[in-house]
């Protein structure tokens, strides 16, 4: 006679495994129907198996992961830069990305974000390219012809009605924003329509080409740094993706669902969401870096790193400014990199090496304090207990 | 607009400051002191959200794709 889920819930409520173990576990016994003798043999192995999978105590748990990342590592594409498009955006992939993952840059080289929009307009489009043109950075060369009047020694914009009306932007708003920004004397004449003096401060011919040149440079409208916006489908809801990223810009912007906004820029999303969030989006960038190349790697690996790499509250690189470089050991950051400066520092502050880890032992050559190494074997004298 | 919170971000695990009844139970558990927990800036974004002060100990608990559910603790520093 089968058992109660009820009585299946109380048997497996204490037992110390995973949830997602435990989830599986209940919904298999209750689809096939055991008997309470059944369940407690299932039970039994189930802790057995399960103890058998767990990591035993003085594991190198950190080899392991570097080897199963490493090698994987070494078929990806080297050094050729492979790009691919997300909706016509270049984003790094392959090795050049891992690497820049794992030295925790400041900004990778090709920064792009995701950004989802509120849930009710989700699926409008017009909608989504409102937003789209209010994140998008937009420059005089987007909505104007610049003109370069040698005789009047100033600079004349024909602006593009077309362009003002897609981007949203009028003519009074763009004078404003020039002169705040060029500190210049900027005028609307009257007798021509969507046009726009600027005024150097003084009539040099140098000004003149200074200022040519940087009216360029002005922001009109959207947020400085994000070059493109492209727009996307992705089942009922448009989503945009942005070439350059600026989090904390882009949460003031209205329209956008910033509980699902991200960015591949670990460094901008430590700053804005915090270490857990870093976190994770390590685990996130490096996985899916190594799927895209049709590599699986246990995700547990790159738990690992991204623990170890976000332990200390800070993100830190896993490398001779990071995680290498904080060894207590001497000779175990001597085996890294820069070998002589660390045995000179230690050498000239009568540093004292313990010889607690592997690196350390194998270079004096004894026995590493890992796996059976850890273990001290201490013989009874047996005529003692007589 | 109504103001977000960033615990509802789905990069964001739940976090919270624990008390410290729970907190002796799980530094029994684990056999370690607070200061050998992993640790969280004060300065953290999310350590600001929650309130948490230097000397606290946040419990975070994870969405994990392994174990369904993991719990992490960090020690609150300057």
């Amino acid at each position: 006679m089968s058992i109660s889920e009820a009585t299946i819930d109380s048997m497996i409520s204490g037992l110390p495994l995973p949830k997602t173990t435990l989830a599986t576990l209940r919904k298999d016994v209750v689809d096939v129907g055991v008997t309470k003798k059944e369940m407690e043999v299932i039970i039994e192995r189930v802790m057995a198996d399960y103890e058998y999978a767990c990591v035993e105590p003085c594991e190198a748990v950190g080899v392991v992961s570097a080897q199963s990342i490493g090698e994987p590592g070494t078929q990806m594409t080297m050094r050729t830069f492979h790009y691919a498009g997300v909706a016509e955006i270049n984003v790094t992939l392959g090795l050049p990305r891992l690497i820049e993952i794992v030295d925790a840059r400041k900004t990778p080289s090709t920064p792009m974000m995701t950004v989802a929009l509120v849930k009710e307009h989700a699926a409008d489009r017009e909608f989504a390219r409102k937003v789209a043109w209010e994140i998008e950075a937009t420059h005089i060369e987007h909505l104007a012809d610049v003109t370069t009047d040698l005789a009047n020694m100033n600079l004349i914009l024909d602006l593009n009605e077309k362009m003002l009306l897609q981007r949203g932007i009028d003519v009074d708003a763009i004078a404003e924003k020039l002169a705040e920004g060029l500190k210049v004397d900027v005028k609307i004449p009257s007798e021509v329509a969507n046009q726009i003096i600027v005024i150097p401060k003084e009539p040099l011919y140098r000004d003149l080409l200074q200022l040519a040149k940087n009216i360029h440079g002005i922001t009109l409208k959207g947020i400085e740094g994000i070059k493109r916006v492209v727009i996307r489908k992705d089942g009922e809801e448009y989503t945009l993706y942005t070439e350059g990223s600026m989090l904390k810009e882009i949460l003031d912007v209205e329209g956008i669902d910033l509980s699902r906004t991200s960015t591949n820029n670990i460094g901008e999303i430590y700053e804005v969401f915090g270490i857990e969030a870093a976190r994770f989006a390590i685990i996130k960038e490096a996985s899916d870096t190594l799927r895209e190349q049709g590599l699986t790697v246990d995700i547990r690996h790159l738990m690992l790193v991204s623990d170890i790499m976000t332990c200390d509250g800070e993100v830190k690189q896993i490398g001779r400014h990071g995680i290498s470089g904080e060894k207590a050991s001497v000779f175990a950051r001597a085996a890294f990199e820069v070998t002589v400066n660390h045995l000179l520092d230690a050498g000239m502050r009568g540093d004292i090496d313990e010889l607690n880890g592997v690196t350390e032992n194998i270079i004096v050559g004894q026995p590493i304090k890992l796996g059976t190494g850890d273990v001290h074997l201490v013989a009874r004298n047996p005529l003692k207990d007589l | 607009m109504s103001k977000f919170s960033l615990l509802d971000h789905e990069l964001i695990p739940h976090h919270e400051v624990m008390d410290e009844d729970d907190l002796k139970t799980v530094l029994a558990h684990y056999n370690v002191e607070r200061e050998q927990l992993p640790k969280l800036k004060v300065t953290d974004p999310i350590a600001l959200e929650i309130g948490a002060e230097p000397g606290n100990v946040v419990k975070v608990i994870r969405k994990s794709q392994t174990a369904g559910e993991a719990l992490y603790y960090r020690y609150v520093i300057e």
